[in-house]
């Protein structure tokens, strides 16, 4: 057992903790302040490979496994969590979900789109209706000659406003419940696709979130991904990998606020002496720091068990399940370490406390993961 | 045509600088970075190698441990290494490290369209020598403190940084050119290179390698070889904060009295 990182892996973390220190931090409180979606460092990232990284060359991408992606989100996270949410959907829920289930020709055209086109992706199951209980969504497809036309409208959708194209899943049966829904490409171009709200949101003000709305929409037959019934089971196997991402996240979060913390206590003296000397501080920070530890080991874990093409549901649960919650305790305390001024805008906590906690909600809350878990544990 | 980079670990002066009881650093305790005039070399020969679809061969004397900075720069798009490396060449001052390397250079072969980059200066050293000594050694021109670099044919024209202006000067491959920071912005390493990096080719010269070559004299390399000589090194004691006092004479007088007043000094 070798729990040291690669050669490869290294220089990934070298290489995404330079462009985060150079590029993503010097604007993170500027993109959370003013709700702008990062559109040149997403164009960047496009650049140097990040975007759809794990997508093969023959589509475009670089062909790095899914450890390398997490690694990449983990370092834009530790500054700036709206840039690690925006890569992670592109890379997990939009890009994977394509390489996995789609055809040839769909490979062929949409990912050389999401990799050196430049064109951002996004992921549609949750409807106003129908969200930690995915298999009641309203949406409907029907198949008229050689398209679809598509009916509804989808919530809280990363990349909503900004994204060029969507894995959507859509009702092609109402009569077969789970079994009677399909998986999409929608491109934002295609007659009869709008987007409607922009959320405002408490955190993660750089991530574009809207609400997407099908009137009509005419989907190509040639765009079903997968075959028709199958799309629950394409989601749910496609939120599987996207938990790794969003572990990822929150793991960098949580690193962010620690390296804060540490930062902030050994300057700030109060009572004669750093307030890192005293012993609550750091039996505090200590646990942050275990916490920290014990997630990337979950996360990297979950993300080799993809790799090596084992069963990862649990892992994957398990790593965004631990990392979202450490990332709430740690922002939470981190500010509380930094007193009235963690509380202000002058500093990075409360916008970290602010981003952490849709990591306990959105791609499964706390909760779905518990259901997950217990679920594979042959109960 | 190809061009070769050389390129120096340094220590990463943000931390802690460690000497050996020899006067020499002490390396292996300290972090150590990529030398950054060194990186604009690297980024000119890379934005030629877009251009020009030229191959970019990087050269670094150093320990062992020095490949890793040699695949970092594979992983920006350079597209081979060659590790000078030896026990015979460790402490050479800057003469000694010149002639390992021009040694190096001319046993890879130096071409009629080909261009050697180096950066300005190492920030450990701070001698801005080794380029320009590596152009004497291999009787070829030199240009140093490139601050614009334009290539027509095999004519280079090139805008040198002075402290008191520029000066454009043209110059014919092969040559000798040394960069400064006002060249460029290097780029970051990228997915696909960094997965490509392990696989480019390495060569490693050893001592072995250049030991018949004409500029090795093995009394003239490593420490014992080289005409410098360092009585000392020592970290200079830091110098707190300073004050800056705002206003006219007589109000910063008053504040710079009161401020020696309060510490007993008057």
């Amino acid at each position: 057992m070798d729990f040291n990182l690669s050669r490869e892996h290294l220089l990934v973390r070298k290489m995404m903790a330079e462009f985060t220190e150079n590029e993503v931090k010097p604007i993170a409180a500027e993109t959370d302040r003013t709700c702008q979606y990062p559109r040149e460092n997403i164009e960047k990232l496009f650049n140097l490979g990040v975007m759809g990284m794990c997508v093969p060359r023959e589509y475009g991408g670089a062909g790095a496994d899914p450890l390398a992606s997490a690694i990449a989100i983990e370092e834009l996270s530790k500054q700036c969590a709206s840039t690690g949410d925006i890569v992670a959907t592109h890379n997990g829920l939009c890009c994977d979900p394509i390489l996995t289930h789609g055809t040839e020709e769909q490979k062929a055209k949409y990912l050389p789109m999401l990799t050196t086109g430049h064109k951002v992706g996004a992921f549609a199951l949750t409807e106003p209706n129908a969200g930690s209980d995915a298999s009641k969504g309203q949406t409907e497809a029907r198949l008229e000659g050689d398209h679809y036309v598509m009916n509804g409208s989808k919530v809280f959708i990363t990349n909503g406003y900004v994204a060029d194209v969507f894995v959507v899943f859509a009702m092609t049966d109402k009569t077969k419940g789970t079994k009677g829904i399909s998986a999409f490409i929608v491109e934002s171009s295609f007659p009869g696709f709008s987007v409607g709200k922009h959320e405002d949101k408490m955190g993660l003000h750089g991530s574009p979130t809207a609400e997407i709305v099908f009137q009509d929409c005419i989907v190509p037959k040639e765009n079903l991904l997968g075959r028709e019934g199958k799309g629950f089971s394409i989601a749910m196997q496609t939120l599987d990998g996207g938990r790794i991402g969003i572990a990822a996240q929150a793991l960098g979060i949580a690193e962010g606020a620690l390296a804060e913390a540490i930062n902030y206590t050994k300057g700030r003296a109060q009572f004669g002496k750093p307030i890192s000397k005293f012993q609550n501080t750091q039996f505090v920070l200590a646990d942050m720091e275990m916490g920290c530890e014990a997630g990337r080991l979950l996360t990297y874990q979950a993300a080799m068990m993809k790799q090596q093409g084992q069963r990862y549901t649990k892992a994957a649960a398990m790593a965004k399940l631990f990392c979202s919650e450490h990332a709430m305790q740690t922002t939470t305390k981190a500010l509380q370490m930094f007193g009235g001024y963690g509380y202000t805008k002058d500093y990075p906590m409360e916008r970290m406390m602010r981003d952490a906690k849709i990591t306990e909600i959105y791609e499964g809350t706390s909760e779905v993961q518990r259901i997950v878990i217990s679920a594979n544990m042959g109960l | 045509m190809k061009i070769m980079v050389t390129v120096k670990q340094v220590p990463d002066t943000s931390g802690k600088v460690a000497v050996n009881p020899d006067g020499t650093l002490n390396r292996a305790s300290m972090q150590t970075i990529i030398n950054p005039d060194d990186m604009n070399a690297v980024e000119a020969a890379l934005a030629m190698k877009d251009e020009l679809g030229c191959k970019v061969v990087a050269f670094t004397m150093g320990p062992p441990p020095a490949e890793g900075m040699l695949r970092e720069l594979m992983a920006m798009g350079v597209d081979e290494g060659v590790l000078v490396t030896a026990r015979e060449f460790g402490g050479s001052d800057t003469y000694a490290t010149s002639q390992i390397l021009a040694a190096a250079i001319d046993t890879y072969g130096v071409e009629a369209d080909d261009i050697i980059l180096a950066g300005r200066q190492a920030i450990d050293g701070d001698t801005a020598q080794v380029g320009p000594q590596i152009a004497e050694k291999l009787h070829l021109p030199q240009v140093s403190y490139a601050g614009e670099i334009k290539k027509d044919g095999n004519t280079l024209t090139i805008k040198r940084m002075l402290e008191d202006g520029y000066m454009t000067i043209k110059v014919s491959a092969p040559c000798v050119i040394t960069c400064v920071k006002e060249l460029n912005t290097p780029r970051y390493m990228n997915i696909r290179g960094i997965l490509d990096a392990y696989q480019k080719p390495m060569t490693v010269m050893t001592y072995e390698t250049l030991k018949d070559h004409a500029l090795i004299d093995k009394n003239m390399i490593g420490l014992e070889g080289s005409p410098t000589n360092i009585l000392t090194s020592f970290t200079p004691p830091q110098k707190g904060v300073g004050v800056m006092l705002d206003g006219d004479g007589k109000e910063t007088t008053d504040k710079l009295a009161g401020i020696l007043a309060g510490k007993h000094i008057i």
